[in-house]
């Protein structure tokens, strides 16, 4: 059977309690193994404040999944989302290799220290670049 | 004093001829995660709007990916759709 990696981001209602918000996630977590969906790897954001209002909310429960799955299961997956009164919004993307073996650094941690680090300091040395022009 | 200024003059031009560099490029990212908001925030305007790339010096491969990891950001609430004083 053809598998996809894919992840998941869905925004959960701040109105749930802790325990609420839980019981959901394990809702979804459940339909992912359930369906023949191997779970790679889940991250809870906890209460995070929105760029913007969502049905007028200003925060909500970010919760993240990574999977492998059929891609047929992919659209009852969202068909639940959309029917779920509980999800403000919900993101599923197909990650290329690129985007698995991104993922998987950031797990082991080895890209904290890498990269946006770095990234941090060629910024810095281009903000003093542009300080000496002016 | 002409001698100072003419000095200045011609130093100038060389820092703003800077040759502007692809990030992705050159230190061999592949993938941009469209779940860091705050790394997303340097490719975007005080307004919000996507950077030309001819102000980020991003390389058109890796601009596409920027723009669509942006409108995905977008879309869960990272990053604002419209705003005012990002920065």
């Amino acid at each position: 059977m053809n598998t996809n990696h894919y992840e998941t981001v869905i925004i959960l209602t701040p109105v749930l309690s802790e325990q609420q918000m839980k019981d959901a996630v394990a809702g979804f977590r459940e339909l992912i193994t359930g369906n023949g969906g191997e779970l790679v790897h889940e991250e809870n954001w906890g209460l995070t404040k929105l760029a913007y209002p969502i049905q007028k909310k200003g925060t909500g429960f970010y919760h993240l999944f990574e999977f492998k799955a059929n891609p047929e299961f992919i659209k009852s997956f969202e068909l639940v989302f959309r029917r779920d009164e509980r999800i403000l919004r919900y993101l599923t993307v197909k990650l290329d290799r690129w985007g698995v073996d991104f993922n998987q650094r950031k797990r082991n941690g080895e890209l904290r220290t890498v990269t946006p680090q770095g990234e941090k300091v060629i910024v810095k040395k281009k903000i003093v670049l542009e300080e000496a022009m002016l | 004093m002409s001698k100072d200024s003419n000095f200045i003059f011609n130093q100038t031009p060389q820092v703003l001829q800077k040759k502007k560099y692809c990030r992705f490029k050159k230190h061999g990212i592949k993938y941009i995660d469209f779940k860091d908001g705050e790394f997303l925030l340097k490719f975007v305007n005080e307004q919000g709007k996507i950077l030309p790339r001819r102000i980020t010096g991003t390389s058109l491969k890796y601009q596409r990916k920027i723009s669509v990891a942006i409108k995905r950001a977008r879309h869960i609430a990272l990053l604002p759709f419209v705003a005012d004083g990002l920065k």
